[in-house]
Order: structure tokens, then sequence, then C-alpha cells
């Protein structure tokens, strides 16, 4: 048994690209597939929606059927344009949501990590703060003294939605930071600065990340969820939750609420199947079971003449 | 001794907190020469692992002194390790957690030159290093989770090497390795080192393997050194209980089919009661 | 009673690829068979075999028999049945065959009610009686306490009696001691012994330590690259090896005399 053997081991092993398992179940692939599709509606509907969705040229109310695909409201106004429209307002700040709370999260929950001590003491009883709002109560708080439109319901979501991934971040970061990895990067010199930035964080980007992509159906509902209550988005702007709240006068129309209703709930649907998908294909202890059967096999197969 | 010491360490004592505190390290003294490899061999709870840490700056030392080719090693804290003190590097026990999931190996392994360099000492080539430890110079774009577990210590052991360490601390780098592995690796570990003249602190609680390549044998039990000297003497002459313990517990691979004696409670007393043994190479 | 506890013919996995290629060996009564090998050669795989514990995606054939049962291939229903009652293991990682959550007390008696329909205290009984059979100490109080709270010596005699709580005919032992250290290994090594002896079992030791192969293996059988390239009695084995790879291994081992480059051994007293 001579040191080279371990040659002709990694010799031996061939990476293969094996579209990941998690992508193989129904679940997956509609999620997937959902998700995208509306995404897509979000970067292009302007361009093909068949009425604008403030053009009162219809006749009102108007149940589903020919020339309205989803009926109309009491304005005269297409639901089925301003669903897709909506569509074009709520994901990408949701998106934006999310991802500005990610970065504002993520960045103080690593600097309470790594540096520990006061830091992390004063970092971390500022979330606590925040955290221990209800995140609705806080939304609206925030959002009816800032004054209500769009945009401030976006930052009041911003601020209830940060704290939970400076938490996560923070115990990952902790985690990480005693891997042997670290200390030898350390010893070579390395600041901490680089430190986790080159050897902790890249680390940590899988498991953010599908809780990102999970928080986005809740994201989207509180934009909802804010502008149904008449802090987000003001009239005549499309968007799903306020197109909910005029349907509340108009019960017998059931158009009006059903379908923006429906479109958020494949929306939430889709963007969670996603995130699990995300997820099982991220799952460290997926590829470590990956790897420890690869190990079995490989060196099985090396070290044979 | 006239040979200069890359390890100077006196009376160290390393405590965790607790009701009461756990003393790991009480009051330990070695020292490793230019050149030299030095063992540290003990059980489960000995210290050694600590001791080892203290040595190389990353645990905190409650008292004594640790001095690194006539320096002050000092506890690395948040702030970059000194440049001089780099000259101290170390191989870790679990080779899956010692590289960077997420980068290039060669990267890493250049990582380590880059420290030589800043330290004014001379450069080299990733695909140098990967060729001394036996691997494929090819394999440098690769990342770690395509190598075996003897195979990410080997590359762990390039990049602590190319940083041209005075001081090599390595921490039970074989126990997590293929049997047949071990040996070779503990050798190669030990011939590199030798060949630049660096000092190796060698932790392993296998007395087997390190019966191959140490020039001084350290023996410690409950934070304490038992006995200390040079390996071929400390094998055939033991003199302190534990190490006699130590050693006539190894399985003899004779096919005989004799069970080493267990240690008796009786033993185990004598092994706290009798003092340390003064090292005899002095 | 025939003294033959479990016979492996002709075992063949393939995981992916062909990993064990046709092996077979038996394993009898008040014998610990020895199966030596490296990382690679098959023989864990071999021992996960025999209690049905490979990967879902392995393909296996050939025939695994205790007694009158086929246990290749055997429903699961039926392979739990057999687990712990008549074949168990025990493993290199005692934490791991641990629950860390539940009291030694309760893993042994909930072992014993499965399979023995024992409760009570007669389930409480007969677990400490194992317990002192193992040599842990204090037993009676043992049982209300938790694996954290044991060292891994312990914790591998607790392991043990958990396998022998239901007095299983076969004990398969993957590394049993590999993980201990050297002066708790000797315990537990003689107490694999005596246990085989006084309980009729067959052991399997699986192991590539040959120092822990030499000092209780009766027969020792040698696994390469899926194969048995060698089986002796364990005295001819380690006297007169006649396979080169045999040869090699025991040359590897940092006992046997290796001129290593330029340096004395003054050590070498055999």
């Amino acid at each position: 048994m001579s040191a080279f053997d371990d040659k002709r081991v990694a010799a031996r092993w061939k990476i293969r690209f094996r579209w990941p398992r998690a992508w193989r179940t129904p679940l997956g692939v509609i999620g997937s597939v959902i998700a995208l599709a509306w995404v897509i509606v979000a970067f292009t509907a302007q361009w093909w929606v068949p009425y604008g969705p403030n053009a009162q040229v219809l006749p009102r109310l108007q149940a589903p059927g020919i020339g309205t695909m989803m009926g109309t409201d009491g304005n005269g106004r297409d639901i089925f344009s301003r669903l897709m429209t909506g569509a074009t307002v709520t994901i990408p700040l949701a998106l934006t949501l999310v991802v500005a709370a990610l970065i504002i999260g993520t960045i103080i929950g690593a600097v309470a990590g790594y540096f520990g001590g006061w830091v992390d003491e004063t970092l971390m009883r500022i979330t606590d703060l925040f955290m221990a709002f209800p995140t609705v109560i806080l939304a609206m708080v925030v959002a009816a003294s800032l004054g209500p439109s769009l945009f401030n319901a976006v930052i009041a979501a911003v601020i209830v939605s940060w704290p939970q991934y400076a938490r996560v971040t923070r115990s990952l970061v902790l985690s990480l930071r005693q891997q042997n990895y670290v200390v030898a990067g350390r010893l070579l010199g390395h600041s901490p600065l680089r430190s986790l930035f080159v050897d902790i964080l890249p680390n940590i980007a899988g498991p953010l990340l599908v809780l990102a992509t999970l928080d986005i159906g809740t994201a989207i509902l509180l934009l909802s969820g804010l502008s149904f209550l008449g802090l987000g988005a003001q009239p005549p702007t499309a968007e799903w939750g306020s197109m909910i709240s005029a349907a509340m006068s108009n019960f017998d129309a059931w158009w009006l609420g059903v379908f923006p209703g429906l479109a958020i709930l494949t929306v939430v649907v889709a963007f969670n199947f996603l995130g699990d998908t995300m997820r099982d294909v991220l799952d460290p202890t997926a590829e470590i079971a990956h790897e420890n059967q690869a190990d079995l096999v490989s060196s099985a197969k090396g070290a044979s003449a | 001794m006239s040979e200069a010491l890359v390890l100077d360490a006196q009376g160290v004592v390393v405590s965790y907190p607790g009701h009461p505190p756990v003393v790991a390290v009480n009051d330990v003294s070695v020292q490793v020469a230019a050149g030299e490899t030095v063992a540290l061999v003990g059980e489960s709870g000995s210290g050694k692992s600590s001791l080892a840490r203290a040595a190389a700056g990353i645990e905190k030392i409650a008292a004594g002194t640790v001095q690194f080719d006539g320096m002050p090693v000092t506890t690395m804290r948040l702030r970059r390790r000194p440049v001089a003190l780099t000259g101290i590097q170390m191989v870790f026990q679990d080779p899956s957690t010692s590289l960077n999931p997420r980068r290039r190996v060669g990267d890493q392994i250049q990582d380590g030159i880059q420290t030589a360099l800043a330290r004014g000492d001379a450069g080299s080539r990733v695909e140098e290093w990967l060729e001394r430890v036996g691997l494929e110079p090819a394999w440098a774009s690769r990342f770690p989770h395509q190598f075996s577990g003897g195979q990410k210590q080997r590359l762990a052991i390039a990049r602590a090497l190319a940083a041209r360490p005075k001081l090599l601390i390595a921490d039970e780098p074989i126990s997590a390795l293929d049997a047949s592995t071990q040996t070779s690796v503990a050798a190669l570990m030990r011939d590199l080192v030798a060949e630049v003249g660096a000092g190796m602190l060698f932790i392993s609680h296998d007395l087997a393997v390190v019966r191959r390549i140490a020039d001084r044998t350290l023996v410690m039990y409950a934070g304490q050194v038992m006995e200390s000297g040079a390996t071929a003497e400390l094998w055939s002459d033991p003199q302190h209980p534990y190490t006699r313990s130590l050693l006539a517990a190894i399985p003899e691979p004779d096919g005989r089919g004799t069970i080493p004696a267990a240690p008796t409670p009786e033993d185990r007393a004598r092994w706290s009661t009798v003092p340390p043994i003064r090292d005899r190479t002095a | 009673m025939s003294d033959t506890a479990l016979s492996i013919r002709d075992l063949r996995i393939d995981i992916g690829r062909p990993l064990v290629h046709g092996i077979s060996l038996d394993l009898h009564r008040r014998q610990v068979q020895g199966l030596a090998g490296e990382s690679g050669s098959g023989k864990t795989l071999t021992s996960l075999a025999v209690l049905g514990l490979l990967p879902r995606k392995a393909q296996t054939s050939g025939s695994i028999r205790l007694g009158e049962d086929e246990l290749l291939g055997m429903p699961r229903r039926a392979l739990n049945r057999v687990r712990g009652k008549r074949v168990a293991m025990i493993f290199q990682d005692p934490s791991a065959s641990l629950h860390p959550q539940l009291t030694v007390g309760s893993q042994l008696t909930d072992h014993m009610r499965v399979h023995l329909g024992l409760k009570g205290s007669a389930a409480k009984a007969r677990a400490v009686e194992l317990l002192e059979r193992v040599q842990v100490p204090r037993a009676a109080e043992s049982l209300g306490r938790y694996p954290h709270q044991f060292s891994g010596g312990q914790r591998q005699r607790i392991a043990i009696a958990c396998a022998l709580a239901c007095d299983p005919d076969v004990l398969l032992a993957d590394e049993p001691t590999t993980a201990l250290d050297v002066t708790v290994q000797a315990g537990i090594l003689q107490l694999l012994r005596d246990l085989a002896v006084e309980r009729d079992l067959a052991v399997l030791l699986v192991t590539h330590d040959l120092g822990v192969m030499s000092a209780i293996a009766d027969d020792v059988a040698v696994m390469k690259d899926g194969r048995i390239v060698e089986r002796a009695a364990r005295a001819t084995l380690f006297s007169d090896p006649q396979h080169e790879y045999t040869r090699t291994l025991l040359a590897a081992l940092p006992g046997s005399r290796i001129p290593s480059d330029g340096e004395s051994e003054g050590a070498d007293d055999e």
C-alpha cells in the first residue's frame, strides 16, 4: 500500500452532474415552473395585457366571459389586466424587500457572530427588540406613521423582516468560526474581515438563500396585507391586496376577489415549493450522504492494480 | 542545548471555565528544536490537544510562557496574526473541515505560499507542493470534496508547509485516516519537515506510529507530562507506571491470541500518585 | 445444534458498481471470526448486508443463511424480528449506537420489550444483570443515566449490553475498539471474547487493526477489493502469511522491522 494509491482513487473518481433529486418530484417541478411563470409575468405584463390596468373602457361589473377573461370591476376595468399588472407591482417589490432584509440581516448577524463580545450583545438585543413586536402590527404602525403608500409599506416590511436573517446568520457564523479551515486561515495571517468574507460567508450562503426563497411568499402576503388594509398601494394602483379589499363591498361579483386571491395563493405556494426544493438541493447533509456513498464506491475502486 | 529552539513552552497551564474550572494542562513544559520531531502522546482527556493549541497561540494560557523562535507567542484574537508568528503552522485532526469547501485547493495552497512571501521567505509553486505530498499537480483546480480523506490531509499539509513554517504543530493528523495511510502520511510529514529544517510537534494517541517518526516523545496523562525522553529509550525502558501501562496495552500483532492486560483500578491509581519522571535527555 | 450460526455464500454487492465479488464465510458459535482489510475492501459492506442495512439502491445476490432462514432479500417485517433478537451489531462509534436522549435503562428495556415481551421489573432486573456482566460500574444507578454521562469505553460496554439484551445468536462488531483509548481497548476485547464463549455467540469482528485481530480472533479472513484473498487460523496467518497482500499489510505495521532511511531503530528488540 503505497502513498501513491491515493492518486489512483481520485483519478478514478468521475464527477457526474446529476439532476438534483428534489427537482424530480412533481412538487418541485410544479413549484419552480409556476414561480418562474409569475416572475416572467411580473417583468413583461405591461406589454401584453389586453387592457390598461386603469382603462375604464369595459362595462362595469361584468362576469367573466367573452372579451374579459376574469370579468370587470366596479369601474369597468379588466380584472385580468389588473391582475397581471398587479404582479408587476407586487412581485418585484417582494423580491426587493427580501433582498434588502437579507442584506441588512446578514451584515448585522455576521458582525455579531464573528466579533462576539459586547458587539454581539448589543446587536442581538436590538434584534430581539425588533423581533418582539408582532410583525403585522409593527408594519402597520410604521406604514401608518410614514403615510400610506406602497413605498412606505415596503420600508415597514423590511424593518420587520431583517431580524430573522440576523439571527440565522449569527448562529451560522458562530458555528463556522471554529472550523479548522477558518482557524488555518487565521494562522496564515488572514485578517478577520478576510476570514469572514472568504471563508465564512460563502459557506453560509446556502441556508440563507433557502430562507430568503421561502420568505418571498411571506413578503407577498405582507405587502398584500398592508395594501388590503389601505396602508400600502393606494387607488388606482392595481395591487392584489387592494383588489381584494375593494371586492369586499361587492360580494355578488365573486370574480372581484377570487382571482386576486388565487393569484396570491399560487404565487406564495409556488415560492414555498421552490424554497423547499432549494433546501433539498443545497442541504449539506444530503451532500454528505452523497459524499459518503461516493467515498464508499470510490475507495473501493481505488488502490487496485 | 545549542540548537535553536523553535518552540519553548514553560509551565503552561490551560484551564476552561466551569464549577470548578477544568484544568486541561497543568504546568507542562515542552521544547522543540529546529529539525526535530517531538511527539506528544496521551489518551483522551490527557490535555495534549489543549497544549498543542496553546503552543500555536489559538488557545488562551492561564499561566506559563510560550516562545516561538525566541519571541513570545501571543494569543490569536481579533487582530491579524503578526507576520513573524505565521511561522507557526498547524495540521488538524479532521481532514474534512481543514479545507474551505468552496475554494479550489490550488488557491488554498497558494494562501500558504503568500504567507511565506509576506514574511520575506521564499516563494514556491502550487504544483511543486502537490507533487511533494504525492498528488497530481493538475488537481490544483479541483475542490476539496473531490478528494478522499487521506488526500485532503495531504492538501492541508501542503498548505501548511507552503507557508514555510519553522514549527509545524500537528494535532492528531493521522487519526482520521486509514490504517495503511497513517504510517505513510506520518512519515511524509516527518520527511518534509526535516527537509526544510523545521521542528514538528506531533500529537497522537497512537504510540506505535509515533515510534517511527519522533526523535523525542512526551507522555501525557491528566494534564501533566508523566515521562519524556528519546523515543527509543522510552519504548525499551519505560519508567513511569502510566507509560508502562500504555505500552503494555498495545496488542501485539503476533498471532498468539494474547489480549493485553487491561490496567486495574490499582494501576490507574498509581498513574496519578507517582510523580512525573524528569526528562532523561538533558 | 450445529455450530455454524451464520453462513454467507457467494455474496455479491453492487452499488453503482460491483463492490463485493462473491465472498463466502461461516460464523461458528463460541468463535470470533475476524474480517480484516483496508477501508474500501468491502468488509463493512459485508457486515451491513447481513442485517439488511445496505443503501436502498444496493443490489445483492448470493446467500446469507441464519439457521434455516435466508436473510438476503428478507422482507422488512421479518428482518425486524431478526435484527436485535437473533443478530445484533455494535459499531465503531458508541455515541452513534445509543440514543442521546433516552436513559440507558430505557434503551435496554426497549429492546427487551420489543423482542422478548419482557416488561416492568423483570426487564429492569435483566437490564441490571446485563450491565453488571459488561462491567459498567454501579449498574443499578446507571439505568437512570444518559449516555453522555459515561466515558467512551463505558458507552461501548452499554452498546454491547444492548446488543446482548435479547440473547442473539450472532454478534457483528464493526471496529468496536478503534475509537477507544488503548488502555480501555483491552477490557472490551476481553469482554467480547468471554461473551462469545459464555453465550454461545458467533462473533464477526471487522477491523483494519491487526493488533486487535491478533488478540481475539480465532480465524481471520483478509479482504481486498471485495474478495477474500486469504483465510487462515489466526496463528497461521500471522506467522506464515501466504498471500502477497497479507504480507504487505503485516509489513506495514509500525511494529514490524522496516528499515527507515538513515534512522537507527534502536528499539528492534524482538
